[in-house]
């Protein structure tokens, strides 16, 4: 008998330990961040008091969303709101250089699109001899990994230039100060740190404009009183809490009865959540904060036999061609993946000592209704899980390397 | 049912000790066995409660569609559990499973047949070795299935970096995700269901089976069994290779449900262990019956749904599952030990009816070490 006893309590503690394991190893499927939730939560709840949602962020990208951005509109990714300039003559140097690229991970589809660009971005400069050879090093979601990988480089002592994808704010922040003491330019992209000792730092407009964006076509399309159901990937991570923080704002504002559910971006979740909302009554909308299951939260209507919904989902394509084939009120909220392109166009710039935006702010407009075929036309043959706003089209390799997901 | 409990005493003793049908029913649901089908119920009335339209048929139908996948992964896992080990590696499995499909049919309708016949051969070679080194290397398969999760884990990310790249064609969708339709009251019955139905009906008449008896006697002590005879490692081997098959099947039906994604068969091991416990089989082996498990699944799926309905804020609900589930499981493992010490209740005096019998066999309680 104690034997049978003992080997459930051993059982159950390892069902809980493995649990919380799993929960670490196959996390988040998040489309843009992939940052441990932990590392990043506190960083954020002493700036905005447990609350995601902060008044001035929300003002400046409202702001932002129709700003005037400098640069050629058919060149996004070198596109820039004007503000504060890095001066970086005393970087200019001829000869190709190093550049060593700390990468968070390439664990969804929207970061494996980017990865793609970027080394085809890579290639050319290769060829023009601005980059003699990059060395990358992927975090796979780890910070404490990618804080190795950015001391890694600093002792190799090898590096020209930094390029770094933070994995967590708050977590990365001394060692992008750490790789800043080296006096060697560093440029972050998509997620931030807490400090601006970086050359620049590359990103879209942001999680706000996305929740204004999406949320603002909701509520034109709904009337008060309309049930909307808002599907979110994870808690804790800053970029999509800000966008989840902007929409129910708005939501609460209009009068819009929302409720928001995490659903890991598991299809089986999204399926399972939408088919009891649907029991309970009538869904008229549905917000996502990524797309990613954008596409079973439409099934699941039809399996229904319901009305399908006002939408709104991403640029990945399997979303795209869902809301062609399907014919619904959506509308496709972006996070540019072409950013992937500028950062590497950044060093370039900053080796040949042209001055860059110190924050670099790149135009992030959703795709709309009139927009959707062609976009779908332009991307046509890729992938499901290629970003329509990849941004690539005029690169080596276009479009095989993105259809046959040649990742390196 | 509760023959399958029974130790192996003569029919005729047991003959002797059998009370009519009905005492016989009152008396089995009085067991966690059983109880797990009363908690169903008590569930599905509250669910009806709370929301009316779940009640109807064609939405009944559907959460028993979608309930297939987790309730063939339970009944898979039992046949492990029930022989003393685990299976830990099903979740991966399944997910790999899923990942093979959407890689390897793409829109190609043509190789849907082969594909399935290879996924079916990963199954039972993961199955196959989960258990020989279990059984003849004698390492414990908490570590060997932990060690074949995270080496399936690392095989998925490194074939895809961890993210989809498309659904696989439609016809082999069909199969988690379409149904017969035009059916009367019901309108449609899910292929899951039938798919579903069939597994429990093979896994009933298996437990029932020489392999059955020999699987639940492994369970409760195998050095008894292998001196009776058994094979034991080839037994529990057995056991693996069904576990990783039942994995394989929920992998093509949550394929058609859901669509492809790496995170699809996330944490299902752990479901479908709890829906085991849930059902009342006992951890470390020996004692439970398979379809309790199947019911172990529907519970907890309909206490997800019934949290749900019931609005329980997103943040909150991890929490209000797991404590739940905790109770359960303890209640369960009291229930049946106060049955092993032959408490006093009517309901649990079936072993000392048997003891008493005019010429009890030997080793009648032979799992009461």
């Amino acid at each position: 008998m104690t034997r049978k006893r003992l080997s459930t309590a051993v059982a159950l503690t390892a069902a809980a330990s493995l649990l919380a394991m799993s929960a670490c190893t196959t996390d988040p499927s998040v489309t843009e961040d992939t940052g441990s939730p932990a590392a990043s939560a506190p960083a954020e709840t002493t700036e905005a008091a447990q609350e995601w949602f902060s008044q001035a962020l929300y003002d400046e990208q409202f702001e932002q969303r129709t700003a005037d951005f400098q640069g050629d509109e058919k060149q996004p990714w070198l596109q820039y709101i004007a503000g504060d300039m890095s001066d970086t003559s005393d970087f200019a140097s001829t000869g190709a250089k190093k550049v060593c690229f700390a990468n968070a991970s390439i664990s969804n589809p929207w970061r494996q699109t980017g990865w793609i660009t970027m080394n085809q971005q890579l290639k050319v400069l290769q060829d023009k001899g601005v980059i003699s050879e990059m060395e990358t090093r992927d975090a796979q979601d780890d910070s404490n990994t990618q804080i190795a990988d950015i001391d890694y480089f600093i002792s190799e002592g090898k590096c020209d230039a930094f390029v770094i994808s933070p994995n967590a704010t708050a977590a990365l922040t001394p060692a992008v100060e750490r790789a800043c003491e080296t006096g060697k330019p560093v440029v972050v992209f998509d997620r931030g740190v807490e400090t601006d000792c970086a050359t620049t730092f590359i990103h879209p407009i942001g999680g706000f404009a996305w929740g204004i964006d999406s949320a603002n076509f909701l509520t034109s399309k709904l009337q008060s009183g309309d049930k909307v159901v808002a599907l979110r990937i994870l808690p804790g991570v800053d970029v999509l809490e800000q966008r989840w923080a902007a929409a129910e704002k708005i939501f609460k504002e209009k009068g819009i009865e929302a409720t928001d559910y995490f659903t890991g971006a598991d299809p089986t979740e999204i399926k399972k959540i939408i088919s009891d909302e649907l029991a309970k009554g009538d869904v008229q909308g549905i917000w996502m904060d990524a797309g990613d299951g954008a596409v079973a939260a439409i099934e699941a209507f039809e399996d229904a036999g319901k009305d399908l919904p006002v939408m709104t989902g991403e640029d990945e394509l399997s979303f795209l061609r869902k809301w062609k084939d399907t014919g619904i009120d959506a509308i496709a909220p972006v996070y540019s993946n072409f950013q992937w392109r500028t950062p590497l166009l950044a060093v370039e710039k900053i080796f040949a000592g042209e001055e860059i935006p110190a924050e670099w702010v790149l135009p992030q407009k959703p795709i709309p209704a009139e927009e959707l075929d062609d976009w779908l036309k332009r991307n046509e043959g890729m992938p499901d899980g290629h970003y329509a706003k990849f941004g690539g089209e005029d690169l080596p390799g276009y479009p095989e390397v993105w259809q046959k997901r040649q990742i390196p | 049912m509760s023959t399958i409990l029974d130790p192996a005493a003569g029919r005729a003793v047991l003959q002797q000790n059998r009370a009519g049908r009905g005492e016989r029913f009152l008396r089995g649901l009085r067991t966690p066995g059983g109880g797990v089908f009363v908690l169903l119920v008590v569930l599905l009335v509250a669910i009806v409660i709370q929301n009316p339209s779940f009640g109807e048929p064609e939405s009944f139908i559907r959460f028993i569609g979608r309930t297939a996948p987790i309730a063939i992964a339970a009944i898979g896992q039992y046949f492990v559990i029930v022989s003393g080990e685990f299976d830990l590696s099903m979740g991966s499995v399944v997910t790999m499973q899923v990942i093979v499909a959407g890689n390897l049919i793409g829109d190609d309708d043509s190789k849907v047949i082969p594909v399935l016949v290879l996924m079916f051969v990963l199954g039972a070679v993961i199955g196959l070795i989960n258990g020989l080194v279990t059984t003849l290397l004698r390492v414990p398969s908490f570590i060997v299935t932990l060690g074949m999760m995270l080496a399936l884990l690392g095989l998925v990310l490194f074939w895809t970096g961890g993210a989809a790249q498309g659904n696989p064609a439609d016809s082999f969708r069909q199969i988690g995700r379409g149904g017969i339709e035009d059916v009367p009251v019901l309108e449609i019955i899910p292929y899951p269901v039938i798919i579903l139905a069939a597994v429990a009906v093979l896994a009933f008449w298996l437990m029932r089976r020489p392999y059955g008896r020999t699987l639940l006697a492994v369970g409760d002590n195998d050095v008894a069994a292998a001196l009776t005879g058994a094979r034991v490692w080839w037994v529990r081997t057995r056991a693996f290779m069904l576990s990783s098959l039942a994995a394989t099947v929920s992998g093509i039906l949550l394929v058609g449900y859901a669509g492809v994604h790496p995170s699809v068969g996330r944490g299902y091991e752990f479901t479908a262990i709890t829906a085991v416990v849930l059902g009342g089989v006992v951890l470390g082996g020996g004692r439970g019956w398979v379809l309790s498990a199947a019911a172990g699944a529907f519970a907890l799926e309909a206490l997800f749904t019934l949290l749900n309905f019931m609005g329980v804020a997103s943040t909150w609900r991890n929490t209000v599952q797991g404590v739940i589930i905790i109770v359960a499981v303890a209640a369960a493992a009291q229930s049946w030990q106060r049955k092993r010490r032959g408490g006093s209740a009517a309901a649990h005096s079936e072993q000392q009816r048997i003891t008493a019998a005019p010429e009890p066999a030997e080793g009648t309680d032979k799992g009461g070490n």
